[in-house]
């Protein structure tokens, strides 16, 4: 699949942002009114920025963004839909956190509820994100068990580092964050891990035979355009997939620093920001190749013998 | 809108036969020519004139080779591909404005131009390649089943059929109600053994292909030998001419 960076980017930004909003949501209980109003406002302006920003540029690669609103109608079927209503409910109850926690709107018992709400929330839209990957069947990489909770660990894991990052510039305590995000990162290794060995293993038993069903001895002869067509520009992206070995390693040397990183800004607060630096290039690096190892089963019809 | 009907009234669609399409692209290029002016908007194509040339079609052609290993029978399959109308389309499931549907009344399925937002899911969903994206248009363009052709009174009844099946000049292409069991297009797949393109997909495909048929073997002792010369005059003269005219 080809990688639209404005979908990369939307995915690793919003997903960094609703992690960053969970952790503020959860752990403002503990931390109270006693929180400063303007590390409390910086944070969940960056948390909202980064969602708003994300959520900005996947309506970049859409034909007709002006149209995008109309996205919000088809909950009933539609995972794109849902993601939509999940992310816009999502603000309001977000919003009215940020004022109670702040302290402009003075309501300290409205705190707890409403930043369990706001984490909820921010869960829901990240799942459905994932399952709007996940629910394809035409892409075998995608539909898979694990991909929904690795973008749920990403989500965690990239907002935790970020937590850790404004906590140290803020001069606070992390308190129960600072063993959260090495954990996160050690979980998302793990599952990222056990997501490509699942792709590795799998049964690749489509073939072009299935697909025009003629039969295991059949082989492209020619293709029916001289140049690529959207199919092939969309879906028949190679590139990366060629380099898939060195990236996936390449993947996991930056969550070690990421985790190595975090576990020592417990003694220097401030390398939490090269920590969230390189977490958020490592959601870049795992993103690009889910797409890249995406291989779309119309790809039979175009010349590979098997997906 | 994106949920699908339970049952629809007809299932109309298209049966390719594979053993007498010749590959010559008259489908293809008669597709293009009716649906740049018909139900949606135009399909337009990108730099068309340059070294890159592209744009939304809504069939496309492929060329594949079937080696037999007994020899035999190896042979040259051209073999049209456009949307095959599912019963359970995730095309239209997945479309999250409702500007993708499939029609109760006759199970074709089809895009909105004035609602789809060009976000491409639908081709994503699709394992038979069967959306494109109209970059100047900003939205998804598919095969209508040609719905402005097949249903238009201002055409005379014969002509009431999609594009592709008219200008098809081999009868590859039959077009009908697959939902009805005494069709023409009902018989003709039941006939030939007409199959589904990967049907352990699940998405219930209306469009039907039936396979090549087996080849028959070529009677070489039936052809005759050609008549040699007997000599007379008029041999002679025939030969003369053959010579000159050959030049030598």
């Amino acid at each position: 699949m080809n990688p639209a960076y404005s979908v990369i980017f939307f995915t690793t930004a919003s997903g960094a942002g609703y992690g960053l909003l969970a952790l503020l949501g959860l752990t403002a209980p503990t931390l109270g009114q006693s929180a400063s109003p303007v590390f409390v406002l910086v944070s969940m302006i960056i948390a909202l920025g980064l969602i708003t920003a994300g959520l900005l540029s996947s309506t970049l690669h859409l034909g007709h963004p002006e149209r995008a609103w109309r996205a919000l109608s088809q909950w009933k079927t539609s995972w794109l839909s849902r993601e939509g209503v999940a992310a816009i409910l999502t603000y309001p109850f977000a919003l009215a956190f940020g004022l109670t926690w702040s302290g402009l709107y003075p309501a300290p018992d409205a705190i707890a509820p409403l930043g369990a709400i706001t984490a909820i929330m921010s869960f829901i839209t990240v799942f459905t994100t994932g399952k709007i990957y996940a629910s394809l069947k035409t892409i075998r990489a995608w539909h898979q068990p694990l991909t929904v909770p690795v973008y749920l660990f990403f989500a965690l894991s990239s907002g935790a580092a970020l937590f850790l990052a404004l906590s140290a510039i803020f001069m606070r305590d992390a308190g129960s964050v600072s063993t959260v995000a090495p954990v996160t990162i050690l979980a998302l290794a793990l599952l990222k891990f056990l997501y490509w060995r699942a792709i590795d293993q799998a049964t690749r038993d489509r073939t072009m035979g299935n697909a025009t069903g003629l039969g295991p001895n059949v082989r492209q002869w020619e293709v029916p355009h001289t140049t690529k067509n959207f199919v092939q520009r969309e879906m028949g992206f190679v590139v990366a997939r060629r380099h898939a070995k060195r990236l996936r390693a390449l993947f996991f040397f930056l969550l070690l620093c990421a985790g190595l990183l975090e576990l020592l800004a417990v003694r220097m607060p401030l390398v939490a920001v090269l920590a969230f630096g390189i977490t958020f290039l490592a959601a870049w690096v795992e993103r690009w190749l889910f797409f890249a190892e995406g291989e779309h089963v119309v790809t039979l019809f175009y010349g590979n013998p098997q997906t | 809108m994106t949920a699908l009907p339970q049952t629809t009234a007809k299932k109309l669609g298209l049966v390719i036969d594979l053993d007498t399409c010749v590959g010559c692209q008259a489908c293809a290029t008669s597709c293009k020519e009716w649906n740049t002016q018909g139900y949606s908007a135009p399909l337009t194509d990108e730099d068309t004139r340059g070294a890159d040339p592209h744009g939304p079609w809504l069939n496309r052609i492929h060329g594949y080779e079937v080696e037999d290993t007994t020899g035999k029978d190896s042979r040259v399959v051209h073999f049209p591909r456009s949307c095959l109308h599912c019963e359970t389309p995730a095309c239209v499931t997945v479309c999250p404005t409702g500007a993708s549907y499939k029609r109760a009344e006759d199970g074709i399925v089809l895009i909105n131009p004035d609602t789809c937002i060009g976000c491409k899911l639908c081709s994503w969903a699709c394992p038979y390649g069967a959306r494109e994206y109209d970059v100047q248009e900003g939205v998804m363009k598919k095969c209508t089943l040609c719905v402005d052709r097949i249903y238009n009174e201002n055409f005379e009844p014969e002509d009431r059929q999609p594009a592709c099946v008219k200008a098809c000049p081999t009868g590859a292409r039959h077009f009908g109600d697959l939902g009805d069991e005494n069709s023409a297009v009902s018989q003709l797949v039941k006939e030939r053994g007409g199959f589904d393109l990967l049907p352990e997909m699940g998405y219930k495909p209306t469009n039907k292909y039936l396979p090549p048929r087996a080849k028959r073997d070529t009677p070489q002792a039936g052809i005759e030998a050609l008549p040699k010369g007997d000599g007379s005059a008029m041999d002679r003269l025939f030969k003369l001419a053959d010579r000159l005219l050959s030049g030598n």
